[in-house]
């Protein structure tokens, strides 16, 4: 459904988007992850033919985003990161523009914008001014307003950024029904690991303008090697000793706390405990942020959303 | 060549495109009101004020507000007109216009879809103005009428295509606001809304000639009040060059514009 080829984005001093290849199959929801100014907008923004590539090029539903844009921007549907409805006039109001710029025939324009709408929940307050809603509101406003022409790509860019936990689980079931009935295609960019671990097939995480990992979310985790366990130990830790344990891949000891990546903690975590004297232990499976974490540069970590980065941060050292 | 059934779509396009900028200046009723405040002052203020102390042409048997009626409507569409671009910097702050330009709609379409808004806002304002202008005794015959309605058109548009394409080149409103007031106020002063040109030295009178404004203030003077000094058809070919190539020179500026 879409073919990246070379794609590469230049500015002046800056190589935003630095030779990407990538194929995203139909009814696939990819997910680009990565820290803030990685390229993860600049690419979708090509994608949607709204920067032109400074090399390269990406096939889209069969179009070329550089040759024939009109005929990607009718294929595609996109929700920015920040809603781009006019808040002067009614969420109807805005669907109905947006039916015509897209040339939704007349016959089926008021039962697309009334199906839409049913969809996201907003049929209700449809003759309200956009002004008027919810940040969630606005931001379902903006999914129907994409799906107003049955795209068979939709692009969204960090869609659940500022919501509500209800509101991302119902944008989730969107995606997640619209692939499903549909067989839409999907690439997301997100700052949630979770979003990015439920939602997507595919995972690619891009750094500096590259593409650095490209796996389903099971595969990636298993990068880690083995579950995370931290243990404060009452006296000077042997680590030595600990070393020789075989289900123990790797050991640091950070800030007094000993991290261990082990396999299957659950069972072993009783035979760690007989070489030292815990003050407490805490184990967890691997998930999305320890691999972002682990791959990704340095500067990343100031960049992922409320703070849960910095608390794990360290084991990724 | 479109096909017949592309050329609907480019319709329904720009209706569109029209109908979100009506709508939003329906709303703005404040927009309105300010827009109507400024000419009323000048018709009212200027034109009584100075009206007592001036004296036209000899043998002119209009008064100085009368006189300077038409010229009062015009400087309301060059503002309405010029400032109307700044809208397309709102649109571009509130993402509204990647929305548009992400939509199989071409640059072209947009650039005329938004000038058509201003020129809406331009003729509602202009017969705001005209319904005030019986007020100080203008009568107006239905000729003048359609006349009126030509020239507000035009001039409109010349001016809504400037102010937009000096809308698609800046990215802040201050700075916009700073450079639509160097066009805006030359544009009026030298038009001849405030004073008749023909007494004027050569050197005035050469700038006078370049302002497109110029010829619309005498057009709108022949249509409302039959007082001119050029022939009605030569001001409207002028305008009608003008509002060619300012058009040409923004459909060229929406298409360079950068979408994000």
């Amino acid at each position: 459904m879409i073919k990246i080829r070379n794609l590469t984005k230049r500015y002046e001093n800056l190589t935003a988007v630095d030779d990407i290849n990538l194929e995203i199959a139909k009814g696939e929801v990819f997910g680009l992850l990565g820290p803030n100014g990685a390229g993860k907008t600049t690419v979708i923004h090509m994608l949607a033919t709204l920067l032109k590539p400074t090399s390269g090029t990406a096939i889209v539903n069969g179009y070329d985003v550089v040759t024939e844009p009109g005929k990607v921007r009718s294929s595609i549907g996109i929700v920015f990161q920040a809603p781009s409805s006019d808040d002067m006039l009614t969420g109807y109001e805005n669907l109905k523009i947006h039916a015509f710029l897209y040339g939704v025939p007349s016959y089926e324009r008021e039962k697309r914008i009334q199906s839409v709408l049913e969809l996201v929940g907003l049929a209700d307050r449809q003759h309200d001014e956009v002004k008027k809603y919810s940040g969630g509101m606005r931001r379902r406003l903006e999914i129907a307003r994409g799906l107003l022409h049955k795209p068979k790509v939709m692009f969204l860019d960090e869609p659940t950024l500022g919501l509500d936990p209800s509101s991302r689980g119902m944008m989730w079931e969107y995606v997640q029904k619209l692939v499903k009935e549909e067989d839409m295609t999907f690439i997301l960019t997100t700052h949630y690991m979770e979003e990015a671990d439920r939602l997507c097939n595919r995972i690619g995480i891009i750094d500096q303008g590259k593409i650095i990992a490209l796996d389903t979310p099971a595969n990636l985790k298993k990068l880690i090697g083995g579950d995370i366990v931290k243990i404060k130990s009452k006296s000077y830790p042997d680590l030595e000793n600990l070393k020789k344990l075989i289900y123990i891949r790797k050991i640091e000891l950070i800030d007094g706390e000993i991290i261990m990546y082990v396999d299957n903690a659950r069972a072993n975590i009783p035979d760690i405990l007989r070489h030292l004297e815990a003050e407490y232990v805490e184990f967890r499976s691997p998930d999305l942020n320890d691999v972002f974490l682990k791959l990704a540069s340095k500067n990343l970590k100031e960049s992922v959303e409320g703070g849960y980065m910095e608390r794990y941060a360290q084991y990724g050292k | 060549m479109l096909s017949m059934e592309s050329k609907i779509a480019v319709f329904e396009k720009l209706y569109a495109l029209w109908l979100r900028e009506f709508k939003v200046f329906l709303r703005e009723r404040s927009r309105l009101v300010a827009s109507t405040f400024t000419p009323l002052l000048w018709l009212f203020v200027i034109g009584t004020g100075f009206g007592s102390v001036a004296t036209l042409s000899s043998g002119s048997s209009i008064g100085y507000q009368k006189f300077i009626f038409p010229g009062i409507i015009c400087m309301s569409i060059i503002f309405t007109s010029v400032f109307f671009g700044s809208y397309v910097i709102w649109d571009r702050k509130f993402d509204f216009l990647k929305s548009v330009m992400v939509a199989p709609v071409g640059r072209g379409t947009i650039f005329v879809g938004k000038a058509l808004g201003g020129m809406t806002s331009s003729l509602i304002q202009a017969a705001i103005l005209l319904l005030i202008g019986v007020l100080i005794g203008i009568t107006y015959s239905p000729l003048g009428m359609i006349e009126v309605i030509v020239i507000v058109l035009l001039l409109s548009f010349t001016l809504t295509s400037l102010g937009l394409a000096i809308g698609s080149y800046m990215q802040s409103l201050e700075g916009f606001q700073l450079i639509a007031s160097f066009v805006v106020f030359p544009l009026f002063f030298l038009s001849g809304a405030l004073f008749p040109l023909d007494k004027l030295p050569q050197w005035l009178t050469v700038i006078t000639s370049v302002d497109p404004a110029t010829y619309a203030v005498d057009a709108m003077r022949i249509a409302v009040l039959g007082i001119g000094s050029k022939p009605f058809v030569f001001d409207m070919v002028i305008v009608l060059v003008y509002a060619i190539s300012l058009g040409a020179i923004g459909a060229y500026s929406f298409g360079r514009m950068k979408a994000v």
